[in-house]
């Protein structure tokens, strides 16, 4: 087991940002923590990379407990943070090697690790940190986070703020060192990207919803979708939530996602509704379902208890 | 079909010594259209913006917004557009019904004004409860619900939105979305960059910039259809170059 978290929690004040968690990573996995922005990802990071103390519960890192033995568990992560937070104003080549030696190595002796990645910001390597643009910032920080050959690497939302191209590029790149062994704990709030996991784990509000393979999350969730279109999407919208058996109406890309409360719904019926509303070119299809429906239909339960809180 | 200009880029263009950022763009957003604004990182779409609302001069090239001239009338445009961004938003330190009062003094409301508007505001967004919370007290997704709301508050023409909902749950992104049809229907203009593909669906029209060019600009159903493939995640793929 590459880490294991059991029954962890943390507070601040009182937000609960971890509430009780527990889940597994295997070996030479890419795991996806699945979640929007507070839902408790970055305090997860940072229990397991030894920077904060949970309140309750246990955690491990290469089979090393957080607080017992964070000075080893030190040596063996790499750790990507959300911001930014190499030497701005030490150069590239100059952070590379700061960092490799604090590790008590060397960027030859790990080159290998990081070529594919370093080879691109290499026409810089002589310019301030401070002064790259936001991808060549991700790589630096990628190969600083690299340069001793982490067992398990943590990257907290590397793509956020990032383009389509620029994240399936960073997917990529993480595809290919896991290939070298490297188990990676990653976070994102682009759900699209849990498809690119081996496992993920949907997180919201401190607590985790789901945890297994997105293809297992995904042929769980029995509920029926549909691809609903017609002439006008706002009023389609709220036509199809003044629809009495509506459970979720959610806009998804150019149709709406509809699903309906009961077990004996007809498409028919809401077709005949949305004609009769005035709605032109309806077409009502079968959705296939993705880790945002689920996501969004598992949060949406959890979200009125959340909220009392 | 919408047919009056509210913006219109003519041959725009901006220099940064002897790099051009924004190369010779020209078109016209229409009035109550949503207009997606999109690009890779380092396109150009930010200083674009930046020129549209008045913050930044073009090296070369003009553009009227709500149909007055950017570079002579700077101060009336931005009396008559909202702006909205991910990273500076509202005064975390302010609660909710402080920040409504500043802004609505800043936009030049009366005090009489501001007290409607702020009771109507809180009420449409269901903050009753949180109006004497401290804005940082609130989850990302209500943040920017209240920013986009608070930056309506003068009844601007046109709303420039800056990514608004990066890192925002799913669900309150569509919320935040719904937000957006509504206001539009009501005959606002709404300008938007994001990162979700799935979010330029919804635009009316989408642009999309590759190293300072605009390289398409048609709806997403006919850009679709012109490079062959069935999502705007394929339409963006297949022209945003990488610049770096």
């Amino acid at each position: 087991m590459s880490i294991s978290v059991h029954n962890l929690s943390k507070s601040y004040d009182k937000i609960k940002a971890l509430d009780a968690i527990s889940f597994e990573v295997n070996e030479g996995e890419l795991f996806g923590l699945i979640g929007p922005d507070g839902a408790g990802k970055t305090t997860l990071f940072r229990i397991l990379t030894t920077l904060l103390i949970a309140d309750e519960g246990v955690a491990k890192v290469a089979n090393m407990e957080v607080v017992k033995e964070y000075k080893r568990i030190r040596e063996s992560v790499g750790y990507m943070p959300g911001r930014f937070s190499l030497y701005q104003d030490l150069t590239v080549l100059e952070n590379l090697n700061f960092f490799a030696t604090i590790f008590g190595t060397t960027v030859e002796e790990n080159y290998e690790l990081i070529k594919d990645i370093y080879i691109q910001i290499e026409p810089f390597k002589d310019r301030r940190a401070g002064k790259l643009s936001g991808g060549m910032k991700q790589k630096l920080a990628l190969c600083c986070a690299l340069i001793h050959k982490p067992k398990v690497l943590f990257l907290d939302e590397p793509t956020t703020g990032v383009d389509p191209v620029s994240r399936k590029e960073f997917w990529d790149m993480l595809k290919r060192l896991n290939k070298h062994g490297i188990t990676i704990l990653v976070s994102t709030p682009y759900m699209d990207e849990a498809a690119l996991c081996d496992r993920i784990a949907l997180i919201q509000h401190g607590k985790l919803l789901e945890v297994d393979s997105p293809q297992n999350i995904v042929d769980r969730h029995q509920k029926i979708i549909y691809n609903v279109s017609a002439e006008n999407t706002y009023r389609l919208i709220q036509d199809l939530k003044r629809f009495p058996t509506q459970e979720a109406v959610y806009a998804f890309g150019e149709f709406i996602h509809y699903t309906d409360s009961k077990s004996s719904f007809s498409p028919e019926e809401l077709r005949a509704y949305l004609l009769q509303n005035n709605h032109k070119n309806v077409d009502i299809h079968t959705a296939v379902t993705t880790i945002e429906d689920v996501f969004m239909d598992l949060a949406s339960t959890f979200k009125s208890e959340a909220i009392e809180n | 079909m919408k047919t009056e200009k509210i913006i219109s880029v003519q041959n725009l263009t901006k220099m940064f010594g002897d790099f051009t950022a924004v190369k010779n763009i020209s078109f016209d957003v229409y009035k109550g259209e949503i207009f997606g604004f999109l690009g890779a990182n380092g396109a150009g779409k930010t200083t674009a913006m930046k020129m549209l609302i008045g913050i930044s001069k073009p090296t070369s090239g003009s553009s009227t917004v709500a149909g007055l001239d950017v570079a002579t009338q700077t101060e009336k445009v931005k009396k008559s557009i909202g702006y909205m961004s991910q990273r500076f938003s509202l005064y975390d330190d302010l609660t909710i019904r402080e920040n409504i009062n500043f802004f609505g003094g800043i936009y030049g409301l009366s005090r009489d004004q501001i007290r409607q508007k702020s009771a109507r505001l809180i009420e449409s967004l269901g903050l009753q409860k949180e109006s004497k919370k401290l804005v940082k007290s609130l989850p990302l997704g209500w943040k920017q619900k209240l920013a986009f709301s608070i930056s309506l508050l003068h009844e601007p023409k046109i709303v420039f939105l800056d990514e608004p909902t990066g890192g925002v749950d799913p669900i309150t992104r569509r919320q935040f979305w719904e937000l957006i049809y509504a206001e539009a229907d009501k005959g606002t203009t709404i300008f938007v960059t994001t990162h979700y593909m799935d979010e330029a669906e919804y635009c009316d029209r989408v642009s999309i910039m590759a190293e300072g060019e605009i390289e398409a600009l048609d709806s997403p159903k006919k850009l679709k259809k012109q490079y062959n493939t069935n999502s705007m995640d394929g339409v963006f793929l297949k022209l945003a170059r990488n610049v770096e």
